[in-house]
């Protein structure tokens, strides 16, 4: 009796929690997406309608979701193209010494507020600004600048799991691709990538979610951008219950994002 | 010239240095001939050079100076994709993302071998370890045992000239590791290539062996047959290394042999009697060291006695466990008791090998 009186103080706090906060959060937003606002109050009504989802497809909409997508994916991509070079340098090449170096290297950022971060990545893009001073050009505030600022954000979060990666990759398995007369490109291709491809997958999680909900970045740099952020950002005051339908939308492309990724069979590692 | 072929390995003044303060000497200019279709051990303790002498041969550490050839063909400087040699890694580096079958053809694939040569050489390296019906498997869901013999499976069916093997048997238990011994001979002689073979288990490499290289701090000891090592040590330190040491040396030796030196005599070779009065002398001849029994350790098919000769030196006996007429039964700790043995059997053993 006493033993189950224990087990259940430490189980309901988390429980509610999980239940209550998390789950009720998300169930709210769900049921929210399914009705509609008075035009003339503002308030929600709170009648079941589709309406908001058929909004969805319009045109302008169905291109801020593309473009998020578009940007989550390639912040993803520029990640493992950074990520991969970087990892295998701070796991296999550099000495063991400063390896703790270049790991806290990375990490540093990730201690950093990300305004200040954001606001950094501003002020190197603007006109005249580091970027067009070294460089000659800058791409100015929008879709590249929300792309590299973005990249640069989320990039701790491939490395180190690509880092963990290549930590455990045995030195013997890339001997043993060599001795059985594998050049350098197939040993890459054949041993190192799908060694390394569960590790991609979570830190793409990782990248992928954190683009597709960001608006703080996108409002910074972005100039005049729309993404799914800054949709509903807007929509919160004016129309809650449309907000929530584009939130729902970001849920649903994450979700299809995890499904796909654990078909490649890499969420084990996460 | 004769027509003889070249040696399978020859090793000339093979040398490899590690860098650090100060260099560390892991190979010191070692010479070796290795017989076509031979089965070759090097066999020493760990840190001995044995390990990077075969990652040498495999490509995987570049010598300091010297020379490597495969039949004949200078390889010293060539990378590993492009030897014609197979290693079989201790930790058997089975690629984990591939099944076994996979594994076994990934050679065949990266030399481009066609896909109907292929599929009939993997089935036939995978029938060679009795693992014919385990192909579609993945490593993880092998035993121990099972991987060890895919890792020689994915070596063979390249069919090199010479198989390089790092320590396979060290992760096996004891049972499995003498089966797989018998295994490994028999699949040797079955494939006539070459095995050099690398362990630190004396009794591994004697029973394994046509031929055995002693290594010991960067260079090679002895090299000869298992017989040769065992029964003629040429060092103190293959006596030593090779079955139980029994080292007679200084004062010990001058009492016992009647001879300045070091001398070493083999546990078997030793007979144990009780001196109690009831036992006769030795038979004419025979030399006689008289003791106390420090220890007997029964071991199943035979007893070992552990003797603290009068002399000074400790020696070890060891004696079958034939019947009712064997002396173990009746001895003691404590009891005092004489060693005698065979004048020929004692050998003799330089401290240091001359360089």
């Amino acid at each position: 009796m006493r033993r189950r009186l224990g087990l259940a103080a430490l189980l309901t706090p988390p429980m509610l929690w999980l239940v209550v906060a998390y789950l009720g959060a998300l169930v709210a937003i769900f049921a929210t997406a399914f009705w509609t606002t008075d035009p003339f109050t503002n308030l929600v009504v709170r009648t079941f309608t589709l309406d908001n989802f058929r909004e969805l497809r319009t045109p302008t909409y169905l291109g801020i979701i593309g473009r998020t997508i578009l940007i989550a994916a390639l912040v993803t991509v520029l990640c493992v193209v950074v990520a991969v070079p970087f990892a295998f340098f701070m796991a296999r090449v550099a000495p063991a010494r400063s390896r703790s170096l270049l790991l806290a290297l990375v990490l540093v950022p990730l201690w950093a507020s990300y305004l200040v971060k954001a606001y950094a990545w501003r002020a190197m893009l603007q006109p005249s600004g580091v970027l067009e001073s070294v460089f000659g050009t800058t791409p100015g505030y929008g879709f590249a600048a929300v792309v590299i600022t973005l990249s640069y954000l989320w990039l701790p979060y491939m490395i180190l799991p690509v880092y963990a990666a290549f930590e455990r990759l045995p030195e013997s398995h890339l001997e043993a691709s060599a001795d059985l007369g594998g050049r350098p490109w197939t040993t890459f291709r054949r041993v190192v990538v799908p060694a390394l491809w569960p590790a991609i997958a979570a830190g793409s999680v990782f990248t992928f979610s954190l683009s597709l909900g960001d608006y703080i970045a996108v409002s910074i740099v972005g100039g005049k951008l729309q993404v799914l952020g800054t949709a509903v950002l807007q929509n919160i005051t004016l129309d809650l219950p449309f907000a929530a339908a584009l939130g729902t939308s970001s849920v649903v492309v994450m979700v299809l994002y995890l499904l796909a990724v654990r078909r490649a069979g890499a969420l084990e590692n996460l | 010239m004769t027509a003889t072929p070249p040696p399978a390995i020859r090793l000339d003044r093979l040398r490899k240095e590690f860098t650090g303060t100060p260099p560390v000497v892991a190979v010191d200019d070692v010479d070796l001939d290795v017989g076509q279709g031979e089965f070759f051990s090097m066999l020493g303790p760990s840190g001995s050079g044995k390990t990077t002498v075969l990652r040498m041969i495999a490509g995987f550490e570049e010598p300091t100076a010297g020379r490597i050839e495969l039949d004949g063909e200078d390889v010293t400087r060539r990378q590993p994709y492009d030897r014609d040699v197979n290693t079989v890694f201790q930790d058997y580096a089975l690629f984990p993302h591939m099944t076994v079958a996979d594994n076994v053809e990934y050679g065949l694939l990266v030399k481009k071998v066609s896909r109907a040569e292929r599929r009939t050489r993997v089935a036939e390296a995978l029938e060679q370890v009795r693992l014919g019906d385990h192909g579609a498997r993945r490593p993880s869901q092998l035993s121990g045992g099972q991987r060890q013999r895919v890792a020689l499976a994915r070596a063979l069916v390249n069919r090199p000239r010479v198989l390089l093997l790092d320590e396979p048997l060290g992760a096996l238990d004891l049972k499995l590791r003498e089966q797989m011994q018998v295994e490994l001979k028999a699949i040797q002689r079955d494939v006539g290539i070459t095995f050099l073979f690398v362990t630190h288990d004396q009794e591994e490499a004697l029973t394994l062996s046509d031929r055995i290289a002693v290594f010991n701090a960067g260079r090679i000891e002895q090299v000869g047959t298992a017989r040769e090592v065992y029964e003629s040590p040429r060092t103190a330190f293959v006596a030593g290394f090779v079955g139980t040491s029994n080292l007679l040396t200084g004062e010990a030796a001058r009492t016992v042999v009647r001879r300045d030196g070091s001398f070493a005599i083999r546990p078997e070779k030793l007979v144990v009697t009780p001196v109690d009065g009831t036992a006769g002398a030795a038979a004419p001849g025979r030399p006689t060291a008289t003791g106390v029994l420090e220890e007997v350790v029964y071991g199943g098919p035979t007893t070992r006695f552990v003797v603290q000769l009068d002399a000074g030196a400790r020696l070890t006996a060891l004696e079958q466990n034939s019947g009712s007429g064997s002396a173990g039964a009746a001895l003691r700790r404590g009891d005092r008791v004489r060693l005698d043995w065979d004048p020929e059997h004692v050998i003799d053993v330089p401290e240091t090998t001359s360089k």
